[in-house]
């Protein structure tokens, strides 16, 4: 195949690429847009080992090491559960900031396309950046891999003086940047390189290590964000178009949700990388959380739940993490059905951060076969609450906390949330009093119309379905 | 200098209603108004001019006084002529006038340099005026004295009971039509324990008739009947035949029937026949409440109710007037609302402010100058696109234009940000070769694209999006893919077996994400359905 062809094909990929991101836009294209993505990418792979700039030599390498990270890869995608998918994408993620820094490497100790002048100086900051980049979205998914799956404690870690830290890294990765641009040899510039991308590693740690449990959609959004400008920046250091493109794009579509996910919390994009929120019980709880709110918590039980979702004719089911946790999205649609059948108006509202990552609790209900056009986002739904005769909140805290609108004081002032306090009767359903993430008491639980179902959700769902049917 | 608002009574035959009630006349006084009352005004919807006056209002005997000495003037039904006359010159003049049925009227009315709301002219899909809705106020009473009427002329209970003198069976009520007054009919019915039907030609309130305990009965027949406004529109002719029979079905099943059907601005359709009434069981109950407008039913005699073939034929035009006090309240309590929005100020002076797309509908005449028809009012619900409300602060100190696309809220913020990406670009443009400059265009284009493309995606797709993203983002394989063997030409001292052993592991790496990601995008996407 000539340079040409592989070029427009390419070209072709690209495009396909861009439908893909554009197919997903409405559930009935999305399918389309997945086998976009595909098609693009087998055209790819395909110009590219048949193109050019591969030789015979290298086949076999290639289906040798195609086989084995293909194989893995179908095998990791059949038997993740849907409650793991965060896990899934934050080591997605890892990987793709790993095989950025392989490249950038392999690409500074080819010697076979010699430079000079500005150009070698260019293609040197490329591959410097690119390694850096790489390095950070490796060891920052790792740990968002951990923190996700429960392997490391949701807890921000705070060391003291962490920005300092923070700005003493960027300072010594520009030193070292400035020798590895001066570098007489390989060898040379290799121990720059090196030194830079341990303190790449340390700080993609400790930047995740910051943030806590309920800032995780931004995280994982910006890390999506960050292996696209990896890919980006690879493109620059070989000179290839596609690469850039399809960088650029996965980049700015992880930009884009992260910045949806801070709006959906009110919260700063700085200020939730610099980290340090969610402390659990911390400074920022203590300060405001001296007036307990008044009012008395009113628990109630399977059958008592039954009873009220019986009589409703308007229910809004609020789902967040615990359900999740549970497992219990598959009782959680039984019941709908059961009570769909009986006349009841069923829907459910979804936060934007509800779960650990953007859209996790559409995934979750589409698994249990919820039809989406039940499901509705937090602001087509939030006038319907006061017309609402039951609202159920599954496992959610944060995310219909009354203090976010009341209290200016509350850490989580200002954030868009479900006004489930508005219906009738609200019933959370929760393990105990415990708060949330953001380590903020919730009036919600405390008010007049408010009752609480404590236990694992799964298990009371499935008593409230059986109380049901009876 | 606060102003007066007079309530005249109503003047026309059997019009038991009142502009306004003496809970309302408070709230007016809170505002800041001054409330005069004509003398026996609230007579016939009990409220007597002893509680207008402990209320604080001033009450005025004679027509003629009050218009005089009034400002404002809430009115219940169109005025006459004799009413117009009385009027002030450039008052204010707020109740029904259906400008369309009733312009010497209007140009009466402009004549007196009046200002002149219509409340039957709100713009009625707007959400923030449905405080103000007096039709549906109104038509709601309107639906519950039609049911009351039909159990007074039904010979019958309601409720199916089992008594010891015998079985009752439930009645079986049609409901055509399920607007506002037909909805209220429905629960009124349904609360009287008998079994209703009903029937819309507009597909969409079949979920409210369900909601309100009907039972919603479909016509054979596929076609959308919503005409805009929340009004239903005429039907094509197959639409109107297979109609036909399913009401010549209903007649003979049912007990009785209520039709509520009207479409603006013709007169009422034709639903139920001579044929159907000659149908029904003898002792069944019809109320037309579209009589005003020449009645769904063939035999309907407007504002009287007939026994024909042995079915009551319930025909009144003044429904709502038959339960004066409760529509008095509703109608008293929605020009309260409208007065709110006049006078924001809360200092008993009202402001017309032609801006406000409610008021604007309302006003038919400002100042003497017709103003009605007002222009379609533009939908303030319409989703605002949230992309370019607001400038993107973490994607922009990447550098990469993503604010670009957005209406930043402060000018000086535009101006820094353009200047240091005009100082950015001209270091780049000064020191890099042309090569780079051509990757550079791709990529930020490319990221515009991205933005524009990403923008879109439904909230409820975020996940399956990033797993995509993801995958596509395993195109670094192709980084990988071009380093694996050494070129053809020769390289030099290239240190091959590490190059490999490195693009190798990359190719790896990127291929679990690539087969991965595509693989499991697929089965989560398979699991959206509708």
């Amino acid at each position: 195949m000539s340079a040409s062809l592989a070029t427009v094909s390419y070209i072709g990929a690209t495009i396909l690429f861009i439908l893909s991101l554009g197919g997903l836009s409405n559930p009935e294209t999305s399918r389309r847009g997945n086998l976009y993505g595909i098609i693009g990418m087998t055209i790819a792979v395909l110009a590219t080992v048949f193109g050019p700039r591969v030789t015979m030599a290298g086949i076999p390498w290639i289906i040798g090491a195609m086989v084995v990270g293909g194989g893995i890869g179908l095998y990791a995608a059949r038997v993740v559960k849907m409650t793991q998918m965060p896990e899934l994408v934050a080591l997605m993620h890892s990987l793709v900031g790993l095989a950025a820094a392989l490249v950038g490497f392999a690409s500074y100790i080819d010697t076979s396309n010699p430079l000079a002048g500005a150009e070698k100086s260019i293609h040197e900051v490329e591959i410097y950046l690119g390694i850096l980049i790489g390095a950070v979205t490796f060891s920052g998914s790792i740990i968002a891999f951990g923190k996700l799956s429960g392997k490391i404690g949701g807890k921000p870690l705070l060391l003291p003086a962490r920005h300092w830290m923070n700005l003493m890294g960027l300072l010594v990765v520009i030193i070292f940047g400035w020798q590895f641009l001066h570098a007489e040899s390989v060898s040379a510039g290799m121990i720059a390189l090196t030194v830079m991308t341990v303190i790449s590693l340390l700080f993609g740690i400790h930047m995740v290590m910051a943030i806590g449990g309920a800032d995780m959609p931004v995280v994982v959004s910006m890390l999506n964000s960050y292996s696209g400008w990896a890919a980006a920046a690879t493109g620059f250091m070989l000179s290839n178009d596609l690469l850039i493109v399809t960088g650029a794009l996965v980049g700015s579509s992880g930009a884009i949700l992260s910045y949806i996910m801070c709006r959906a919390m009110a919260r700063n994009f700085i200020s939730v990388i610099a980290g340090g929120f969610g402390t659990g019980g911390g400074a920022p709880a203590a300060a405001s959380g001296d007036v307990q709110p008044a009012g008395e918590v009113v628990a109630v039980s399977a059958a008592e739940t039954a009873e009220l979702l019986r009589e409703a004719k308007n229910v809004i089911i609020v789902p967040g993490y615990g359900m999740a946790v549970a497992q219990a999205q598959h009782t959680v649609y039984e019941i709908t059905q059961h009570l769909r059948e009986k006349g009841v108006n069923v829907r459910f509202g979804i936060h934007p951060v509800a779960g650990r990552m953007p859209g996790h609790m559409n995934v979750l209900l589409a698994e249990a076969k919820v039809p989406y056009d039940i499901v509705f986002e937090m602001d087509e739904l939030n006038q319907d609450f006061p017309n609402t005769d039951v609202a159920m909140v599954i496992g959610a805290n944060d995310i219909v906390n009354p203090a976010a609108q009341d209290d200016p004081n509350s850490p989580i002032a200002g954030m868009p949330v479900l006004e489930v306090w508005k219906a009738k009767t609200s019933i959370v359903m929760k393990r105990s009093m415990a708060s949330g993430y953001a380590g903020v008491d919730n009036p919600l639980f405390y008010k007049e119309n408010n009752r609480m179902l404590f236990g694992d959700a799964k298990k009371m769902l499935e008593e409230v379905f059986v109380a049901l049917k009876s | 200098m606060t102003l007066m608002i007079g309530i005249p009574r109503e003047t026309a035959a059997g019009e038991k209603r009142v502009a306004t009630v003496p809970e309302v006349v408070e709230k007016l006084i809170k505002l800041g108004f001054k409330v005069a009352v004509e003398s026996g005004a609230g007579d016939a919807s009990n409220c007597s001019d002893g509680t207008y006056r402990a209320a604080g209002a001033e009450i005025i005997a004679g027509a003629a006084k009050l218009w005089a000495a009034s400002d404002i003037v809430f009115k219940v039904c169109v005025p006459t002529s004799a009413e117009v006359d009385l009027m002030r010159e450039g008052g204010t003049l707020i109740g029904f006038i259906w400008p369309a049925q009733n312009p010497e009227l209007m140009q009466q009315l402009a004549a007196k340099k009046a200002t002149v709301l219509a409340i039957d002219s709100l713009p009625r899909q707007l959400s923030r005026a449905q405080k103000m809705d007096a039709l549906t106020s109104q038509a709601g009473v309107a639906g519950y004295r039609a049911v009351i009427e039909a159990a007074n002329a039904f010979g019958r209970f309601f409720n199916g009971q089992i008594t010891a003198a015998g079985k009752v069976p439930p009645a079986k009520i049609f409901i055509a039509g399920a607007g506002v007054a037909g909805l209220a009919a429905i629960g009124t019915a349904v609360g009287l324990g008998a079994i209703v039907r009903a029937n819309d030609t507009r597909a969409e309130v079949a979920d409210q008739v369900v909601s309100m305990g009907g039972e919603f009965v479909k016509v054979d027949y596929e076609e959308e009947g919503s005409g805009g406004g929340g009004y239903a529109k005429v039907m094509s002719e197959g639409f109107q035949k297979a109609q036909r029979e399913m009401y010549a079905k209903q007649a003979r099943e049912v007990d009785i029937i209520i039709t509520t059907a009207l479409i603006p601005g013709k007169p009422a359709p034709r639903l139920i026949t001579a044929e159907m009434v000659q149908s029904m069981k003898p002792g069944s109950v019809i109320v037309d409440m579209a009589a005003e407008r020449g009645g769904n039913c063939e035999l309907t005699e407007p504002g009287k109710a007939v026994v024909k073939h042995g079915v009551t034929i319930v025909g009144y035009t003044d429904l709502p007037s038959r339960l004066a006090k409760q529509s008095s309240t509703l109608y008293a309590t929605n020009l309260f609302r409208l007065t709110e929005e006049l006078c924001k100020t809360k200092d008993g002076i009202i402001n017309v402010n032609m801006e406000d797309e409610a008021i604007r509908g309302l006003t038919v005449i400002k100042d003497g100058v017709v103003t009605w028809p007002a222009p379609a009012p533009k939908l303030s619900a319409a989703p605002a696109k949230p992309a370019a409300a607001k400038p993107v602060a973490a994607p922009a100190a990447k550098g990469h234009g993503h604010g670009g696309g957005g209406t930043p809220a402060s000018g000086t913020k535009t101006a820094v940000m353009f200047g240091v990406a005009a100082l950015l670009f001209w270091f780049i443009g000064a020191s890099a070769p042309a090569a780079f400059l051509g990757h550079l265009t791709v990529f930020v284009l490319a990221c515009f694209v991205g933005y524009m493309v990403v923008w879109n995606v439904t909230p409820a797709l975020h996940t399956p999006l990033m797993s995509v993203t993801n995958a596509i983002s395993s195109i670094i394989a192709i980084g990988a893919l071009v380093q694996i063997a050494p070129p053809l030409m020769g390289g030099g001292d290239r240190p091959d077996d590490w190059i490999r052993w490195l693009a190798v592991a990359g190719i790896a790496l990127t291929t679990v994400n690539m087969f991965g990601g595509f693989a499991v995008t697929q089965r989560m996407l398979a699991m959206f359905r509708k």
